[in-house]
């Protein structure tokens, strides 16, 4: 019995206690601004940020809570990436938030208790304890969804959010409860080692299995399972739409890559398979659907559906002819797409709560015309934006596509390199409906004339987002070899 | 900072100065500001010229540092003599870019002259890069500007041609990004160009590589049949755009064919060096005929660049020196005439905001100086000797000749329609009697106007009675490249 250990888990302690707090500090403060419950928020997440990285810079894999979890790089990696995040994603908030009356101080709360369920899930290392986190994250932002109580469309969007994710969640539930049942089990390395002896029906693990990966998938946002996306990213007040669909697909590639790879390694050649009809159904669903959407956020929803499938795709290739020599390559080239597609989402998303105002969503692609005659830096912004989903050099969309592809075609298997060759050109389907968007922004005049209410805080931080989309498509160098270096170390323990 | 480094960063450093500037109150401001950049940036790319050791078919002015390590990705530039001429052509072409915008782009003045800069430093990496991702990041981006070119101060069907545009390239050029990961692969790990030539390989992988890199390079040349691209984008594009699109990127193109088909897939290239013969010789013929009945004049000199490109791709593909020599002077001299005629086009659109060839008549009578250089760049383009055209195709039907006489008789046939579809535009507009109101008040070119084009006439010029230098640089790389192309890779 490993001991408890309790410095491995400071760092969610540290975000409970403070979730509490904020939450206390909140009834006190009148301020319609919420300045101290938004700066004491960010100081929270700072500090778990730091934690989480003073960790990963040390290096070493640990256990503990009795082996219930687990705390290596990868999963401290990820949970800094969702920590940074979801700060960026408060800051683009606020005054969004704030000139809808939305601002309370629950926002504050459920969002670091999204960040606590992130990070448990980040650290699991055991079939509950994923579980938990999950549902922690989950309940979280369903509640999250409905803020905007009065909203028939955000009520709809918590509905169907709920009532899906609640399903998900059963799946996953009971594709656990199979595998404890092959398997004697819940510690996901027994779980391993269990299968590795090769004593185990394969049947009742495939089986098993199959739920497992419907249920990571759902909350992938991956075709056929992504009925979901575009109604809730749609629905859902922008922030919180942000919420969504940044950092929690951490969670969710944590959440993969602990069960599928940590624990299920054994079954690769039957998950892969399923992975494959998953991204190839993602690539076409998400690519063209969004052709069709007027909505810009359903647009964008119909998008992460596409990305998620390049996800995926990255994640088929680990395990090749009973050999796990291509595992890294291809899991970090996955995490880096992550990572990428994450730091780009914020931006649009956020630009999107930029241009909002009063009375007044810009969600429409409509909303954007002229925006280059509006506000060139703006415009410019959201092009790089655009270009880096698309996959265009030099942004960081594309040498995440690259990383992808890269792992594919490296497998010298004719299958995936026959993948390769659809993702890609899936991506070029994909590049006419981003391009529309700049088309809209640049070619065309602008309908409304009033500039949106600007705030130098939230210009400050979307110039930078876009700096670092630009930026680390080039100098992506630093970042990669961190994926892949807590990918090799995940793979190693 | 080596010399191509400077000439890459130097006016994409100036063309994001520019895009800072951002609004038209400080319009003038950004002219000069575009001006100094340009010019400056021409200045640094004369070195590379002049120290250019022509006696070696080895990599000059060779820049090399690790970029991503993951990949084993290398910022790594050079020229030989297949390249070193497209450095200085790209910033000259950009300087006469930047003086035709001057009075005429009068909307969003510093983002258009600050997309040309920025274009132009990518462009300029594309021939530089030794590195295949290196290349294909230069290669893709330059979409980027070019779009946004064609969409804001293009035409009324801009947004159509834009999309074209970039959706064509895009395609082709995403199936070489397969080739160049395979090749990485293939390679052990690299993605160094000056590897991949020496990577021995059989014959299916060459082919698989030789028709995904020409998925991509044809479109970019354009050839037949995938050239529907660019009379739609040479119609809607601006002046300047049309002159860029015309001038170097479509060298793009034809520039892949020797840094990447043919060195790293010669079998393939000689195996299948038919299928290329036959769609240039379809470019030079039925494009050639193509040109000859269109009405509006940018489509019809955009035609005819088609079949001047197609002239270029049979030069390579003939496999003797005097073609493959003869298709890259033909670039070059293209890159000025191309310029040129969109020039002169631009000029006459200006005043009488048409392109149609039957709006016009006479034009040499009020534009007297004008027309000199006009029917100048006309012979250029239908090939008279003492021309820039004429070295380039003469080399090439010489070439042909010797390979194959009757692939030579029907490359020769573009003297013939080369002439026959200039000269008759050149007769309806600028000859015969006055034909309107509108012609009538034309007035004759501006300082500046005369500027641009005395600069190319005298590029044309030069280039036409003295061509040596030019072939002499570029010599020893072709004679290596055939030397390469014509040793089997395929693995005993």
């Amino acid at each position: 019995m490993t001991p408890m250990n309790w410095p491995v888990i400071y760092p969610e302690l540290w975000l409970l206690v403070m979730a509490c707090a904020v939450l206390l500090a909140d009834l006190f403060s009148t301020d319609p601004q919420r300045k101290l419950t938004f700066w004491l928020t960010q100081f929270s997440i700072a500090v778990f940020a730091l934690l989480h990285l003073q960790d990963y810079q040390a290096g070493v894999t640990a256990y503990g809570m009795g082996g219930m979890v687990v705390v290596d790089p990868m999963g401290r990696l990820l949970a800094v990436f969702a920590a940074l995040s979801v700060m960026v994603t408060l800051g683009y908030a606020r005054p969004t938030l704030e000139s809808r009356e939305m601002l309370k101080g629950e926002f504050f709360m459920l969002a670091l208790f999204v960040l606590l369920g992130i990070s448990v899930m980040c650290s699991a290392n055991h079939f509950l304890v994923v579980y938990l986190g999950l549902e922690l994250m989950s309940l979280s932002l369903y509640a999250l969804c409905a803020l905007r109580r009065d909203h028939a469309v955000s009520t709809e969007a918590a509905m169907k959010y709920f009532v899906l994710g609640a399903l998900a969640s059963g799946f996953l539930l009971y594709g656990l409860s199979m595998m404890y049942g092959a398997t004697g089990s819940l510690e996901i390395p027994r779980v391993f080692e269990q299968i590795a002896t090769g004593r185990i029906n394969k049947d009742v693990l495939v089986f098993g299995l199959v739920f497992i990966v419907a249920g990571l998938a759902f909350k992938l946002g991956a075709a056929p399972f992504h009925m979901w996306v575009p109604d809730v990213y749609q629905g859902a007040p922008t922030a919180v739409t942000l919420l969504i669909g940044a950092a929690p697909k951490f969670a969710a590639f944590a959440i993969t890559i602990r069960l599928l790879v940590e624990g299920l390694l054994g079954l690769a050649v039957d998950w892969q398979q399923m992975f494959i009809v998953l991204a190839v159904a993602s690539l076409a669903v998400g690519n063209l659907a969004a052709i069709a959407q007027t909505n810009l956020k359903r647009m964008l929803a119909y998008s992460t559906i596409a990305q998620m499938g390049f996800i995926v795709l990255g994640l088929s290739p680990g395990v090749v002819s009973g050999n796990t020599l291509s595992a890294a390559n291809a899991y970090s080239s996955s995490m880096f797409y992550l990572v990428a597609y994450v730091l780009t989402t914020l931006g649009t998303f956020g630009l999107i709560m930029f241009l909002s105002r009063q009375g007044f969503e810009s969600e429409e692609i409509k909303d954007l015309a002229g925006l280059s005659q509006r506000s060139p830096w703006v415009a410019g912004v959201m092009t790089i934006f655009m270009f880096s989903l698309a996959g265009l050099p030099p942004m960081v969309g594309f040498f995440a596509k690259l990383a992808v592809i890269q792992a594919l075609v490296t497998t010298n298997v004719t299958l995936y390199i026959v993948l390769a060759v659809a993702a890609v050109m899936f991506s070029l389907i994909g590049a006419f409906y981003y391009l529309r968007v700049v088309k809209v922004m640049w070619f065309d005049a602008p309908t409304v004339s009033v500039l949106s209410g600007r705030t130098q805080g939230v210009t400050a931080l979307l110039a930078l987002n876009g700096a670092a989309v630009l930026l680390f498509g080039p100098f992506s160098g630093g970042l990669m070899a961190m994926c892949r270096d807590a990918i090799v170390r995940a793979l190693a323990s | 900072m080596g010399l191509l480094s400077i000439a890459i960063w130097l006016p994409i450093a100036f063309g994001t100065l520019l895009l800072a500037l951002g609004r038209d109150q400080n319009a003038g401001v950004a002219r000069a500001l575009a001006l100094a950049g340009a010019v400056l940036s021409f200045g640094v790319t004369i070195p590379l010229v002049t120290g250019f050791n022509a006696t070696t078919a080895a990599m000059q002015f060779v820049e090399k540092m690790t970029w991503i390590e993951r990949f084993n990705m290398h910022y790594h530039l050079g020229v030989d003599g297949l390249s070193v001429w497209f450095v200085p052509l790209t910033a000259f072409i950009t300087v006469i870019v930047v003086l035709a915008a001057w009075q005429v782009i009068e909307e969003r003045v510093a983002q258009y002259l600050g997309a040309f800069l920025i274009l132009s430093g990518l462009m300029i990496g594309v021939f530089a890069a030794l590195d295949g991702l290196l290349f294909y990041v230069f290669f893709e981006a330059t979409l980027i500007p070019m779009y946004i070119i064609i969409g804001v101060w293009g035409g009324p069907n801009r947004v159509y041609a834009a999309f074209k545009f970039f959706l064509y390239t895009l395609l082709g050029s995403l199936l070489m990004l397969i080739a160049l990961v395979y090749l990485y692969f293939k390679s052990g790990g690299s993605f160094d160009i000056l590897t991949w030539h020496k990577l021995p390989l059989p014959l299916g992988a060459q082919t698989l590589l030789f028709f995904a890199f020409f998925a991509a390079f044809s479109v970019k040349v354009p050839m037949w049949p995938v050239h529907t691209w660019l009379p739609d984008a040479h119609v809607e594009a601006p002046t300047g755009g049309s002159v860029v699109l015309a001038a170097i990127m479509l060298k793009l193109g034809a520039y892949g064919f020797l840094r990447f088909s043919m060195p790293i897939a010669p079998d393939a290239s000689r195996e299948y060096d038919w299928v290329i013969i036959a769609l240039s010789l379809i470019a030079v013929l039925y494009i050639g005929l193509v040109a000859l009945v269109q009405q509006d004049m940018k489509k019809l000199v955009a035609y005819s660049s088609i079949a001047h490109m197609g002239f270029v791709t049979l030069g390579f593909f003939i496999f003797n020196p005097l073609g493959m020599a003869g298709g890259i002077v033909q670039m070059v001299s293209h890159g000025f005439v191309s310029a040129a005629m969109f020039l002169c086009i631009g000029v006459l659109y200006d005043r009488m905001h048409s392109r149609e060839i039957a709006s016009y008549g006479g034009v040499a009578n009020t534009m007297p100086k004008f027309a000199a250089f006009a029917v100048l760049f006309a012979m250029a383009n239908c090939g008279l000797p003492g021309t820039a055209g004429f070295v380039g195709e003469w080399m090439v039907i010489l070439g042909a000749v010797q390979a194959n006489f009757w692939i030579g008789a029907l490359a020769s046939t573009t003297l013939i329609f080369g002439a026959a579809y200039t000269l008759w535009m050149v007769k309806r507009v600028y000859f015969g009697d006055v034909a309107n109101e509108h012609v009538k008040a034309l007035t004759d070119i501006n300082g500046r106007e005369f500027l641009m084009l005395a600069l190319l006439a005298a590029a044309v010029l030069w280039m036409g009675l003295h061509p040596k230098p030019f072939t002499d640089l570029m010599n020893v790389s072709v004679t290596e490249l055939l030397r390469h192309v014509a040793l089997s890779k395929i693995p005993a």
